[in-house]
Formats: C-alpha cells, structure tokens, sequence
C-alpha cells in the first residue's frame, strides 16, 4: 500500500509523486487534503490533494523540503512506500456543493503562491469541466519557482504568471496582477487564494478593496486531521474553528491571519532542532 | 477467626526516578505475591463486587483459581466476560467499582481485584497461552468502525462466533484511546496493548488503518457497495473541549489530546521519532479526570514543573485515585478549587501565565455534585509558559453527518437502545460514541452486548439460542 509510482523534481525543492492509494483516490474531491506518514518514526504531514484517479486508484502530492518530515518524505524514490496515507480530509471546496445554477453565475480567479499552487490544480480542472471561466494569477519570487504552468495552463481560461523579480510574466506579486485586471474590466465573483499565510493574507486585503469574495485554504499545524487534537484551531469571524473538519477552507474575509501565522510557528523551535539532526543523519551517509 | 493479612502492597518504581521516564509505574505482582493477594477474598456468598463490575466478571471464581495458582484457569473465568483484562486491571476505576464494594473494604483494604486481573493476564501473555482460535466462517461480513475498546470487543465476540470482520481505523495504528490517549506508563503499548490487539487478529479480525468513516469511506458505501450487513460504530468521544475563554488560542496553549497523541501515539518522548512537542518549562493542566492526570504526568517527565488546576475540591476528582496519588508522589502541584479565568500573552503572543480564580462548592447539581462558585476579587495569576487543557471530550460528527438516519441527541452522541442499535437498520453503535466519555469497560461492555445484538439482527434470535 501507498507505493510511490513516479516522482518529479518540479524545483530544487518542491518534489511531486504519484501514489498507490485507492480507497483515497476513489473518495477525494477538490480542496480535500490527505495526511502521510514517511516512515515509522515520522511525522503526520497534512499535503493538499493535488489530483487524484479513482480508476488508477492513485494520489498526486506535491510537497515543499522545508523541515526534517518533508525532507523525509521528499527523498522516497518511486518503488518505495510509504507508511501512511489518510485521507481525504476536510471539506471539499464549496463550489462541489453549488447547484447548476449558482456554479453557472460563477466566475473564478485563483492566485496561487508556491507550493499552494498545486492543490489549485483539481479546482480548476473541475471547475473547466463543467463549464465555469476561471482565471488563474500563479505568482513565484522568480521564474524556475514557478510550478504546475502547463497543467494549470491547459484547464483555465486565462492563465497569468507573475515573478517577483520580473524574470517572467508579470513584474510583481499576484495581487498586483489581480488588481491590474479588474482595472482592465475583468469581473470576478470570487477569488480563491491558495499559498503562504502572508500571501493569503494580502490577497484577502486586495480583494476586500476591489469587492470580490475570496476563499482561502489554510494549512494550519495538524497531528491526526479528524478532529481529534485541536492543533489546527483558527478565529474565523471571532469564533474558534478546526480547520481540519471545518475548513481547508474559510471565507478569507472573516479569517485572523495575524494569530493563523503566530499558531502556525508554534514547534519552529523543536522543527529546527530536527532538521538539524536530519542532515546530519544524511551527512553521515 | 483467622488472622487477617495485610493487603498485599504492588511493586511500583520510585516516584523519583520514575519522574524522568515514561516505564510502567506499577511493575506487578509475582505469582508468589498474586496467590497471597488471592487469598484475602472472603468468597462471600453474595458476592457484591460482581454487582459492581460493568461486565460482570465472576471475581470470587477467578480468584479462587488464582489462590491456587490456576492462573490459566482464572484466565478462563475472566475470558468469559471481558475481552481486554490486561487493559482493564489497569485503568479501570475499580475503587468505584468492584473493590468500592469489597466487603473487606468497610474495616480495612479492599482485596487488589485489579491488580489480580491485571497479573493473571499478564500471566497468559508472558505463558504464551492464547485462547483466540479461527472459528468456522458463518459467511457474514460485518464492518466496526473505530478500534479503541468498544470496537475490539466487538469485533472479537463477532469473530468468535464465525463473522468476517472488518475494523476500520482513522489513525496509524489501532487501539484508541488505548493507544493515542493512555500513557505508556499506565498500558505499555509494545507488550499489553499490542498483544491485546493481535489476540484479535489471531481471531481472524482485519484492521485497516488510515480509513476515516465519513470521509474515506461511508457507513452507506460500506453497506451498498462492499457487502457489509450490519456496522458497529466504535468511534469513542475523541473532540477536545476548550473553555471558551481569552487567551486559549495562544502559542503554548493545547487541548490533552493534542498532547498526548503526541506522546503517546507519535512517541514524541522517544529521540528517534521526529514528532515535535512541547510542555515547557512551567506547565498547568486545567481538569481533574484521567486526561488531566496523563496530560500532567506526561508533562512532568518531558521536564516541566507541573501543577493541576481544578474548579472543585479533591474529593470530586474524577480521575482514578491512584492516578491521583501517583500524581502526588511524583511532585505534581494539585491546586483545588481554583478556575482559570484568562490564559495570559507575553508580547509576542506565546502563554506566560493563567489568571485564576478561587471557587467555593455551592449546593450539589442534579449529579449530586457539588457546583463550584467563583469567589468574587479572588483572582490572582499562576506563572507557567505552558497551558494544557483537559476538560472532556465529546463524540465526532463526522459519521452522523454523513449518514442518513442516524440520530444524534444535543450533546452529539449517537442514539442507540440498550442492544447497541441506532436509528439506523443494521447499524449498530456503543462505547463513548453513545455515552460520551466514560470509560473503557462500559465501552468494552457495550461492544459485546453489540456484538450480540448484531448476530441476533443477522441470524436471527433463533440461531443464537440454538448454539
């Protein structure tokens, strides 16, 4: 179970895999998320989904090496399994639950930010087949950190890239390009924004100022996903929420980034005492 | 009349060395120590303690065969009505239950029933004697959702009687509660537990972990699309309570279960395991049931000064008493009638402190419990750097909310009558999905009566009775 078929390097640090998981796969729905487990002695890592086939039985993830356990997960190769893939997890996005005539007053934009960028990819796909526009903004600090273009790319209407440092795309980050926009006259209903806290933060701020309802995904610490531990709890419109059973997704409007950012440095400490002792156990071969 | 023996004391380690690890506590009776505790039960005719036992167990009979070291044959008498005695001599709260009935309890000490159960099936497992044996397949495929203790029990008496059957379990590994929640140093997991676990295996049992019902799967796929004739759902009371009040999303601020799934079933307290976690330099654990006995005791041995913070007096603890005297003699700070009213922020918004107030015990609730009163002006604040929060815990939604039909009352338990079943036809259901939190032996308790409620729903009454 949970054997790793292919894995792809999408930037020096961001790895993408596709993996056995069939009772995952035949359940998953865009904006869900997943939980794995390298090995025995790792950690729960919450993933977003970033495609699933039920009929192959397969998951995709795509994850980012930042610290011990994703470095971890990151370094299986394909013929390799992992100890644990759980999921779906959390709600699917809200447009899975629209009827056919609320979905067909829609009109989509997501801004996407680094790894974030990944788990757009299912919304979009399943918005494009049945037939809703959809815009996506992908924004990277420069060009070669730019990921998922020509998936996204061939299931959107209009696809935008933006860099940073201007190596690409549009010179600037991805809520400058949303602006630019809808000063063009692009109309939006809603904006999904999915990438760092920060990056979600500032694009709420951008789309309170130009009127559009935004949705954004959270990736919150988690330990089991269920329900159970409470680590993933966030103030959205004043009120406690478990991002794992109540979200990924939230209205971004109501959502205290400032506290989602602070709670989410909660084990920086610990995290790098361990990736500390990670390297050093590659170092040692 | 006989001279009266003493009861016979338990090896424990020394509180002060078993501060710094996470080892049992209690190390258990030799066989020597077992037959001299034995013998003190007075057989009475009436024996009151099996009145007092949820699942009956006939105590006077096991302890007679253990008095003469038939400790196989004493394994046999328990078999017979519990199916997790290592587990069960262990945490059950047996001074409420069938010591708290002991007659030798009016003048002196109650004879150590758990500690008996506990030694007898410790004893079968260290013997290598297992009585699970693969009956003849009945050809009925029944699903139980959730692998703690109401769960276990269900699936074995099931297993027992031909059924194939699968368990479903959300997290990495099976057991529960037994697993996420109870620290290593009251239910070793590599020996009791896991042992308790492959016993159902051996059965024929299947668990498949990292399926969460409601999400992976659904008690209706399980019905309409895999075959299964009836669900037992298991799913215990794993939602974390908060108290609602300001301060409690602070860094350094976490529900018991965080806390210790974290410890217990991510092994955060072992240096080869990557899981981060935190207890601080100054720990305060709000709450006065086992959970916050755990959550304290595991604290203290990651290293923090640890102090209980409960609303009410000593007397109404709920946890077990020996969980509360173990406490004490490992230096855990108990600091009664006391209720946080504010977690407190340094600047950078990580806890430094708990504003308390004093509480006072008003007229008893309908529970015959004593209701604390805040004491107006009383407040004043403990210094801690970490905050732990164990005030109960309430069923999941996740699986009434994807099931049509199935019942929840205001306090989100599933519905069920006293055979276990819910609104739903051929859904079954038991344990603290159905209670709320209780404990492990009424969730033992309710997955046999559910087991027998599902044969009956399958079989028909007339099979069962014909055996």
């Amino acid at each position: 179970m949970y054997r790793i078929l292919s894995k792809d390097m999408l930037t020096p640090t961001i790895c993408r895999m596709k993996v056995e998981a069939p009772r995952l796969a035949a359940a998953a729905k865009p904006g869900q998320f997943l939980i794995v487990r390298a090995d025995e002695k790792g950690e729960r890592i919450p993933l977003t989904i970033s495609d699933y086939d039920a009929e192959e039985g397969t998951v995709t993830i795509v994850t980012q090496g930042i610290g011990a356990s994703t470095l971890a997960i990151n370094e299986m190769e394909p013929g390799e399994s992992f100890a644990d893939v759980a999921g779906p997890l959390g709600n699917p996005s809200d447009f899975c639950d629209m009827d056919a005539q609320e979905l067909a007053s829609q009109r989509y934009v997501f801004i996407a930010g680094g790894v974030g960028t990944a788990p757009v990819y299912p919304q979009v796909k399943w918005l494009h087949a049945h037939g809703i526009p959809v815009d996506v903004i992908i924004g990277a600090r420069t060009k070669d950190l730019l990921i998922y273009t020509e998936e996204i790319g061939s299931v959107c209407d209009n696809l935008y890239l933006c860099t940073d440092d201007g190596s690409l795309g549009f010179h600037g980050v991805g809520t400058a390009q949303l602006e630019a926009l809808v000063a063009e006259g692009k109309q939006y209903t809603r904006c999904v924004a999915i990438g760092p806290m920060i990056m979600m933060k500032f694009a709420v701020l951008t789309c309170k100022k130009l009127g559009i309802p935004a949705i954004v995904s959270l990736n919150t610490l988690m330990v089991d996903g269920t329900g159970m531990c409470g680590a993933c709890r966030v103030t959205v419109g004043g009120k406690t929420r478990f991002a794992c059973v109540e979200g990924p997704e939230f209205d971004g409007y109501e959502v205290d980034f400032d506290e989602a950012m602070r709670r989410q440095a909660q084990y920086k400490p610990e995290e790098a005492e361990a990736k500390e002792k990670h390297v050093c156990k590659i170092g040692r071969g | 009349m006989p001279t009266r023996i003493d009861r016979v004391a338990c090896p424990e380690q020394d509180p002060l060395v078993r501060a710094h690890n996470f080892d049992e506590v209690c190390t258990g009776y030799t066989a020597e120590q077992a037959m001299l505790e034995a013998s003190r039960c007075l057989h009475c005719k009436n024996p009151r303690c099996v009145g007092s036992c949820p699942v009956n167990i006939n105590i006077p009979e096991f302890i007679g065969k253990a008095k003469e070291g038939d400790f196989a044959g004493a394994a046999e008498i328990i078999a017979k009505d519990s199916s997790l005695p290592a587990v069960c001599g262990r945490v059950c709260p047996q001074e409420t239950q069938c010591e708290g009935s002991c007659i030798l309890g009016i003048k002196g000490e109650p004879v150590a029933i758990g500690k008996l159960e506990r030694f007898v099936a410790d004893w079968t497992r260290e013997n290598g004697i297992s009585s699970a044996a693969k009956a003849e397949p009945n050809g009925h495929k029944v699903a139980v959702i959730g692998s703690g203790p109401a769960g276990l029990a269900c699936a074995s008496d099931l297993a027992k009687l031909g059924y194939d059957v699968t368990i479903f379990e959300a997290l990495h590994k099976a057991g529960g509660v037994l697993q996420y929640g109870i620290p290593e140093f009251r239910l070793p997991k590599e020996t009791v537990l896991k042992h308790e676990i492959d016993e159902v295996l051996r059965l024929g049992v299947k668990i498949e972990t990292d399926v969460i019902a409601g999400r992976t799967i659904t008690v209706d796929s399980l019905m309409d699309k895999e075959g299964f004739e009836a669900v037992f759902i298991g799913t215990g009371a794993g939602l974390p309570r908060f108290m609602g009040i300001p301060g409690e999303n602070l860094n350094g601020v976490f529900s018991a279960n965080e806390f210790l799934t974290r410890n217990n079933l991510m092994m955060a307290f072992r240096e080869d395991y990557l899981t981060p976690i935190r207890a601080g330099r100054k720990a305060v654990v709000v709450g006065g049931g086992n959970v916050a006995m755990d959550a304290a005791r595991t604290a203290l041995r990651l290293g923090a000064e640890t102090t209980i913070v409960y609303r009410r007096s000593e007397v109404e603890l709920p946890a077990r008493k020996e969980e509360v005297h173990h406490a004490k003699q490992e230096g855990i700070e108990f600091m009664m009638l006391t209720n946080p009213v504010e977690v407190l922020s340094d600047e950078k918004g990580w806890v430094r402190g708990v504003r308390c107030i004093r509480m006072e015990l008003g007229e008893p609730d309908e529970r015959g419990r004593r209701s604390p009163i805040p004491v107006e002006g009383s407040e004043f604040e403990v210094e801690c750097d970490t905050v732990i929060m164990a005030l109960g815990t309430s069923p999941n939604p996740l699986i009434s909310r994807t099931t049509e039909g199935l019942d929840t009352n205001k306090r989100g338990c599933l519905v069920a009558d006293e055979s276990g079943a819910t609104t739903r036809k051929g859904v079954f259901a038991g344990g603290d999905a159905v209670t709320g939190a209780a404990t492990v032996i009424l969730a033992m308790g309710a997955g046999r009566t559910a087991a027998k409620a599902i044969d009956e729903y399958i079989n028909g009454p007339a099979a069962t009775d014909a055996e």
